[in-house]
């Protein structure tokens, strides 16, 4: 062991790099100890505590370079070292300066402009806190996330109407504000419709018929599928119709929704009735008419003439006895699945399968997005000679998958069974609505733009297969 | 294209990415939030204590507060006077601590402070005098409107700063920074140390007592607030580096000071140990933020921090909403470099009321304007800007007297939130020096630490049993 200590007169660096330095040489092999130090009184004392001599001449503008060795054969290495710890400390390096993205909805309100949408789709027990957020910076919410529990869904909408905001959700799926898409939304024209929609792939169907007939749509608030319910009350509802009532250009409001909780339709006829933009409901459930009706009677009273909604292809019944519905769309299950019942008198084996339900979706994306769960199921239903029709959706727009066509065409193909589907789409979604029709006409499928005609049609086959 | 007059300004996405490709695909411009799950088994309190109808609005008034409050120097008296301090009585740093449970700093600060007070002959003789517990108390500074760095000790004889937010007359106190090396506050209790704080009892403090007297009484108070405004663009953070801090209290007392009538060569030594300690006015520094983070203590559903302080055993932190209860967990070791040879082996886990600077905003969390120190733990300088940064995904807002130049003269961050800590995960980031882990060894280095993950969602479960709790009522 040998201890090496040089006065380096004049030379300075600040007592941090001193440290850095010092821990550097520290690491060299064959250094015991090294102490690169401003001759302080302090650290002369911590030298001489750690058994080095220095000189009784330095003062503090001096530097020492104290080493403890192994042996003398490591000096030149750890001076080496020092020099080299000592100029790489006075280099300049390039550390990243991008600002890091915010980690909450609050942190990023200071950083966007004043009135933002904010879209949260984290999971459900999570939302909560981030609508929050959103709603205390001014903004209005969009809660795509599911699994909210009801009592936070009220908060926030009481909250939402202290402050004159709007939550749309939760487990909203679908929203145009002011032509923008949000979620899963369909590119419209401004027009002279406005929605209000408790539903996702509803206010989709509603968006895609409008715009085949012509008619444009500027905003379509979603509200949540429970807004209706006496537990809400309808809070969201009633903040999206006013918001309709303000904007000049909407000439009719129309509110898709399950049918409400008794009360809640009261207030909310009520709240309607003092409005000057007429109110359309257009309600989901058995009993009600269908969302094609419901289109159809907004475009005749705004004097508008209702098309032929446009079909392409034709499937043709060849035996079996089971309606199989397999659908990516929520409401346009339920919609297929109440018209079939109400016709074929009861479900009678048949099914309509939704693939977006939680049972499906835990831990993997929707099936807007991943299609792999619903292609295997229709492939085992295109196999089995029971099946006497299969009816499915494709849902475009925004946020969907890039080109549906592109999987689903082949496995159509190499089905046997009669096929009837509905694109809901309009001219204008980024997947080009008629290459899809026309690759899935092409595939042997009998392609609806309406959800009610197709499975009328669906219906029609089961019954011509049964006689 | 509807979209182009759209008068959607913007939106946040937060969440599935896929949702904000939508959103940029139709040319509007989108904020993407880096989204990630809250701390384990918190999702269901904050939504409670988030969803307090009181939080938002106690939250404002905490805030308000603490950046209402200008501390000012009015008096400079010994612990008997400025906080009733009786013979046996002792404070010390951090959450309450026994001395069968005291870190080695900690009982070796306790042991000078004995034998300085007379309680015993010598340190040595100390551990005796405690263990028998016969004579003596223990209380935390903070129990007392003080802080203390480091352990903190105080006893009745030690001179204390006593500062004052004139609009309410509050008060706080801190005792004399005794410099660098081997002092009591890092545990040493050596002759040298005695003989100093002696000194300090002796010469120092009455001679701060006339000039702040003096001065107060002349021009004014020194406005501490003010000085902590200017260090903080003069490379300062006011925790670790206090250097432009120090020489400008000088520059404010020396005037009353030489013409106290104290011996020149008092006065003399009393400056040279001023100018020679960069750290004399963190003593000032840390008794400004406790005064400012007191006003809100107390504050009905207010999730801001008060208070964080270490004990060498425990850390702990005290929150506006949930009175002076502590939520303590396992003091960390610093990260950082080591005086001489010593090691991270040697080091006493984080000790200090010292983390009081970060609580109130600056310390660690002003690093951006003390790019100098970042390097204690190997950082450079854009480390230090984002530091700064990321503490404010934690903080309630902004203090607009004290910017930071390199980041646009943006307000340092402030008012350390228990629901975004909980939600981001992100940990308060403290500077601080290290003692060494065996009593009278004094500091062994300097570094960064965190509080343990842990008391936040103490914490946050506290504030939504109240919450719930008003509910019912």
């Amino acid at each position: 062991m040998t201890n090496h200590v040089e006065v380096r007169a004049g030379a300075y660096a600040d007592s941090v790099t001193l440290l850095q330095v010092s821990r550097t040489v520290q690491a060299v092999d064959g250094v015991l100890a090294a102490q690169v130090a401003m001759a302080t009184a302090l650290n002369v004392d911590v030298l001489a505590s750690m058994g080095f001599d220095v000189p009784g001449e330095t003062t503090s503008n001096d530097m020492v370079v104290a080493l403890r060795l192994e042996t003398a054969a490591s000096l030149d290495a750890a001076l080496a070292a020092v020099d080299e710890a000592l100029s790489s400390a006075s280099r300049r390096e390039s550390g990243t300066t991008e600002v890091a993205p915010p980690r909450t909805v609050a942190s990023a309100e200071r950083r966007a402009p004043a009135g933002s949408v904010v879209v949260v789709s984290v999971p459900g027990e999570n939302a909560f806190v981030e609508a929050v957020d959103a709603l205390e910076a001014d903004s209005d919410v969009m809660l795509f996330s599911d699994n909210v529990p009801v009592e936070q869904e009220v908060r926030l909408k009481t909250l939402a109407a202290e402050r004159g905001r709007l939550v749309m959700g939760p487990d909203c799926g679908t929203a145009v504000v002011d032509g923008v898409g949000l979620g899963f939304a369909n590119v419209v024209s401004p027009g002279p419709v406005g929605l209000v929609a408790a539903s996702g792939t509803g206010c989709q169907q509603v968006l895609a018929l409008l715009d085949h007939a012509g008619v444009g749509v500027r905003y379509a608030w979603g509200v949540g599928g429970r807004d209706l319910s006496a537990e809400v009350g309808g809070r969201s509802t009633r903040e999206a119709l006013d918001r309709l009532e303000r904007q000049e250009d909407v000439e009719l409001a129309l509110v898709v929704s399950k049918p409400p909780a008794p009360d809640v339709a009261v207030a909310v006829h009520e709240h309607a009735s003092r409005l000057t933009t007429p109110v359309e409901l257009a309600l989901l459930g058995s009993g009600q008419p269908d969302l094609t009706a419901a289109v159809e009677r907004v475009l005749e009273r705004l004097g508008r003439t209702v098309p032929s909604w446009p079909v392409t292809g034709a499937a043709t019944a060849s035996g079996g006895t089971f309606l199989r519905g397999l659908f990516v769309g929520g409401t346009l299950a339920s919609e297929a699945r109440i018209i079939a019942t109400d016709r074929l008198g009861g479900d009678r084996g048949h099914t309509f399968v939704d693939f977006g339900d939680d049972a499906y979706t835990t831990g993997r994306a929707h099936p807007m997005i991943d299609p792999t769960l619903r292609l295997e199921h229709l492939a085992e239903a295109g196999a089995d000679p029971d099946t006497a029709v299969l009816l499915l959706d494709v849902v475009l727009g925004h946020g969907a998958e890039a080109d549906p066509a592109a999987v689903l065409a082949p496995v159509l193909a190499e089905i046997e069974r009669p096929v009837v589907a509905v694109v809901v789409g309009t001219a204008a979604d980024p997947q080009d609505l008629a290459r899809t029709v026309d690759a899935l006409a092409s595939a042997g499928a009998e392609v609806h733009l309406s959800n009610a005609h197709a499975t009328r049609r669906a219906v029609e086959i089961v019954e011509a297969a049964q006689r | 294209m509807s979209a182009a007059m759209s008068t959607v300004p913007s939106v946040i996405n937060v969440g599935a990415d896929l949702l904000a490709d939508a959103v940029s695909a139709q040319a509007v411009e989108v904020t993407r939030v880096d989204w990630q799950p809250p701390m384990p088994g918190t999702a269901g309190d904050l939504a409670t204590v988030v969803g307090d109808p009181a939080r938002a609005g106690a939250n404002d008034r905490a805030l308000q507060a603490v950046l209402g409050v200008t501390a000012r120097l009015v008096d400079v008296l010994p612990a008997s006077e400025a906080v009733g301090l009786q013979p046996g009585e002792f404070l010390h740093a951090g959450p309450p601590i026994t001395w069968e449970r005291a870190s080695g700093p900690m009982r070796g600060a306790l042991m000078g402070g004995a034998a300085l007070e007379g309680l015993c002959a010598s340190p040595e003789e100390a551990p005796t005098l405690f263990e028998s517990g016969s004579g003596v108390s223990l209380a935390p500074c903070h129990s007392r409107s003080a802080v203390g760095p480091m352990a903190g000790v105080v006893t009745p004889s030690m001179w204390m700063f006593v500062l004052e937010d004139t609009a309410t007359g509050r008060r706080t106190y801190c005792s004399l920074n005794e410099g660098l090396g081997k002092v009591l506050r890092y545990g040493a209790y050596g002759p040298e140390v005695l003989e100093r704080l002696r000194w300090m009892s002796e010469v120092l403090g009455p001679l701060l007592q006339a000039s702040v007297r003096a001065t107060r009484d002349s021009v004014g108070p020194v406005d501490v607030t003010g000085i902590l405004t200017q260090m903080l663009q003069m490379g300062d953070e006011a925790h670790n580096r206090n250097r432009a801090g120090t020489l400008m209290l000088m520059r404010d007392l020396a005037p009353a000071m030489v013409t106290s009538g104290g011996e020149a060569t008092h006065v003399a030594e009393a400056l040279r140990f001023i100018g020679g300690n960069d750290h004399f006015f963190l003593n000032l520094a840390m008794p400004a933020c406790k005064l400012a983070l007191d006003a809100a203590r107390g504050i009905e559903g207010s999730s801001m921090v008060v208070a964080m302080a270490r004990n060498g055993t425990d850390f702990g932190i005290q929150v506006a909403g949930t009175g002076d209860e502590w939520f303590t967990g396992p003091a960390q070791v610093a990260e950082g470099l080591y005086l001489g040879d010593y090691d991270r082996s040697d080091a006493n886990p984080d000790i200090g009321d010292s983390a009081i600077t970060e609580t109130a905003g600056i310390g660690g969390f002003a690093m951006a304007t003390a790019p100098a120190i970042v390097r204690l733990v190997g950082g450079s300088v854009p480390d230090a800007l984002a530091t700064t940064r990321r503490m404010h995904e934690i903080t309630l807002g902004e203090n607009p007297r004290w910017s930071v130049p390199v980041l646009e003269f943006q307000g340092t961050p402030t008012g350390i939130d228990v629901t975004r800590v909980c939600r981001t995960g992100i940990l308060p980031q403290i500077n601080t020096g290290m003692a060494g882990a065996v009593a009278g060894v004094g500091q062994v280095g300097a570094g960064l630490v965190t509080p343990p993950a842990e008391i936040f969602p103490l914490a946050l479960s506290r504030l939504a049993e109240r919450a719930r709790d008003r509910v019912d009522d």
